[in-house]
């Protein structure tokens, strides 16, 4: 599939979910099975990515200056350090790391 | 809400606070092989940061191809899912008729629905929605361009550690829902699954795969927090 293409449905795709949401009576998406599976759904993809993009490189398992990184992403999550700063510094981290040791 | 902070204020400092890291998203959507006219489109229309980020990571981890790109869109319309939840929240709340919906439904995100449900009055329930809801647009986009701009100037992405950025994002939109028993679990299960499985499956498939592991937790509720069992 062309990339554009995939752009335009995805992008139809999620809104699809949005006007679903105005059409639709709440009691249909208001049953507790549905939210907690929607709930789950969204952290089980999240923690997937997270997965593919920080242990992963080119369809191996591949563990370098990615895990330090996300461990600085980590603690300065749990002092409620800004989003882009946060992920600034993952970078920064990792940029380093690489520089300084190949890793 | 403290009413000394006005809803005006709170909604342009949520647009603001979110729009900035647009800039990672850009930069990460051109590192992951998009140009700066599909990042941008990104932005524009589908307009959910999870959602976005899915759809570039997906590409990011070499996805190709009918099955590739088709997996990207199948991750971002999942992650877009919460936004429904939303939209069933918010429809009372504007009371819009007909082709009305179509522009809320847009600004239907994590930012727009927080700030109005969290004023009690209804004035200011309105009101904050479509101001976050704009705000956030505008900044989320500009900023974007200038990510993307950045981006494509920085060159090689693995050398400024974007692949890290790009992991650390999930990390961070992950963090706040990892509030109990079950969505650790699932977490923790999902990012085994999908990593494990990456070396044996096309790339993006693993993620979906995942996902399989919420709905099957989810369906039976296991590790149930006990709060919801009564």
């Amino acid at each position: 599939m062309d990339i554009w293409l995939g752009i335009l449905i995805a992008s139809a795709a999620v809104y699809s979910w949005k006007i679903l949401g105005f059409l639709v009576p709440s009691s249909v998406l208001n049953h507790p099975t549905v939210s907690r599976i929607a709930s789950l759904l969204t952290v089980a993809l999240l923690a997937a990515l997270l997965g593919v993009q920080g242990l992963t490189a080119g369809g191996q398992i591949e563990l370098d200056a990615r895990i330090p990184a996300i461990g600085v992403a980590a603690i300065l999550l749990y002092f409620r350090v800004p989003f882009v700063v946060m992920v600034a510094a993952a970078a920064l981290v990792a940029a380093l790391l690489r520089l300084w040791f190949g890793l | 809400m403290a009413k000394q902070s006005s809803v005006t204020s709170i909604s342009i400092g949520v647009g603001l606070a979110t729009g900035v890291y647009g800039i990672s998203f850009g930069a990460l959507s051109v590192a992951a092989g998009l140009d700066i006219w599909q990042t941008q489109v990104l932005s524009l229309l589908m307009f959910s940061g999870g959602s976005q980020f899915a759809f570039v990571g997906v590409l990011a981890a070499g996805a190709v191809g009918g099955v590739g790109v088709g997996a990207a869109v199948v991750s971002a319309w999942l992650l877009g899912i919460r936004n429904g939840f939303y939209a069933v929240r918010m429809a009372p709340i504007l009371n819009r008729v007909g082709l009305g919906k179509l522009i809320p439904a847009l600004l239907t995100i994590d930012e727009s629905t927080a700030v109005a449900t969290s004023q009690s009055d209804s004035k200011d329930q309105v009101k904050g929605f479509w101001l976050t809801g704009t705000a956030v647009f505008v900044f989320w986009n500009l900023m974007t361009l200038f990510g993307a701009v950045l981006g494509d100037a920085l060159g090689d992405p693995r050398a400024w550690g974007l692949d890290a950025a790009a992991a650390a994002a999930f990390l961070g939109l992950l963090w706040p829902r990892l509030v109990e028993r079950q969505a650790l679990a699932v977490g923790a299960a999902a990012l085994l699954i999908a990593t494990i499985t990456t070396p044996v499956l096309p790339a993006g498939v693993p993620v979906l795969l995942a996902g399989v592991a919420a709905v099957v937790v989810g369906a039976f509720n296991w590790l149930a927090p006990k709060a919801v069992k009564n």
